[in-house]
């Protein structure tokens, strides 16, 4: 009974408010079907690891250690992502990638922003929230060493669920209408199953002479996008992409939860955090957006890019393509930009693992 | 946490370092896979607009 009592008085408000959010994360997942796969884990797990006494944190540990502390969860998991990406959009027109590359914007001026308050390190942890990408974004704050990473994972996922609400209205605001319903006729170029083969083994060793400290991040998507394009590994391709990525981030999510133990989490930093995750979104957004629009001053008519497409670039790939592809579509019932936004969707993709590679380079050593 | 907003000017050189960087990487891929398309695509071609 003495037990009893004195877990139930070893609750405290702040864990009351974890399970709140807990609780609000299992709901989103499950009634709003954001990123469900991880905020329903996150969620869970936030509750589990703010109960008085709580016997999972030892267990939950051992995974951290086994699974994040040494980034390996997150790079099986870029083998799934890899062999889920399909990159013959982007293959077929590669000058695409330019505007994956224009929508990092915002992951370097949130590094700006995140310095006024944070320690570098901890500063360029949170800018890479903007790669809106979950693993790279582990990777790199567990590298750095920073103390935010479960506020930084908690803001990189629920940003990129919100990317159908974030997106839009930035667009729309930097767009006229006008622009918005440039067509961009598409042109079909077959992609022969050679350099299909041969643009992840490329891209790998490219990276990793310029950019040696995104090789781990690129290395293992590229992995996986050979599995997928090789042509006879289809068995191994099917398991990255469903059952090695679905057990992962089983894992993944309830591992980091760990950090969201209402001591580490309540704390007017992780508002900040949060705050500063939308930066990083919007102005990526922006970012793509505007470098359309500067490209459109030196192309001629009928050669003009709907600069919505450059929104694209912010990676969350597939969402951020669709998203991009349906307002198109709002704007003009006949115009298809579907085949350009995945595109650079896709390349956005690999610009966000470099731009995580670029930044480990700057902080790291 | 502190306030310093002197900070951000002092940082801009990553922002100007890590944008030229990533273009360059990018590029850089662009013209390998041009290059790789062109060594390796048939002769007809292949294009069809739609």
């Amino acid at each position: 009974m003495e037990i009893l009592y004195e877990n139930l008085l070893g609750v405290t408000w702040q864990m009351v408010v974890m399970w709140a959010i807990g609780g609000i994360l299992i709901y989103l997942a499950i009634a709003k079907d954001m990123e469900p796969t991880l905020l329903l884990p996150i969620g869970f797990g936030a509750i589990l690891v703010n109960l008085p006494a709580s016997g999972a944190i030892e267990p939950l540990t051992t995974l951290f250690n086994a699974g994040i502390a040494n980034e390996l969860f997150p790079l099986i998991l870029f083998i799934g992502i890899g062999a889920m990406c399909d990159f013959s959009p982007l293959l077929s027109n590669p000058k695409l990638m330019l505007f994956g590359a224009a929508a990092q914007f915002g992951i370097f001026f949130t590094l700006c922003m995140a310095s006024m308050f944070f320690d570098i390190n901890d500063a360029a942890s949170i800018a890479i929230i903007g790669a809106a990408d979950g693993p790279t974004s582990i990777v790199v704050a567990q590298k750095l060493g920073s103390k935010y990473l479960g506020a930084i994972m908690v803001a990189a996922y629920s940003y990129m669920s919100l990317v159908p609400i974030i997106q839009p209205p930035v667009i729309k605001a930097l767009t006229t209408k006008k622009e918005r319903q440039i067509r961009m006729p598409y042109v079909e170029h077959e992609v022969s199953k050679l350099t299909k083969i041969m643009f992840p083994i490329v891209i790998t060793i490219i990276a990793g002479l310029i950019a040696p400290d995104s090789v781990a991040l690129v290395g293992f998507l590229m992995f996986g996008n050979l599995i997928r394009e090789c042509g006879v590994l289809g068995s191994l391709s099917n398991t990255a992409q469903n059952v090695l990525a679905n057990l992962v981030t089983i894992f993944l999510g309830i591992t980091i939860a760990l950090q969201m133990q209402a001591e580490k989490f309540l704390t007017l930093n992780t508002l900040l955090i949060i705050a500063l995750g939308l930066v990083a979104f919007v102005v990526d957004t922006a970012g793509g957006v505007i470098f359309a629009k500067i490209m459109n001053l030196f192309l001629k008519d009928g050669h003009k890019i709907n600069p919505m497409i450059g929104a694209a670039g912010i990676s969350a790939f597939p969402m951020s393509g669709r998203v991009v592809h349906k307002m198109a579509l709002k704007e003009d019932p006949s115009n298809f930009i579907l085949m350009q936004a995945m595109g650079v969707n896709a390349s956005g993709q690999i610009a966000s693992v470099i731009a995580g590679g670029l930044i480990l380079g700057f902080f790291l050593h | 946490m502190f306030f310093e907003p002197m900070n951000f000017v002092r940082n801009l050189s990553y922002m100007g370092l890590g944008m030229l960087g990533i273009f360059i990487v990018m590029a850089v891929i662009i013209i390998v896979t041009v290059a790789l398309d062109k060594l390796t695509s048939k002769k007809d071609g292949g294009k069809s607009e739609q």
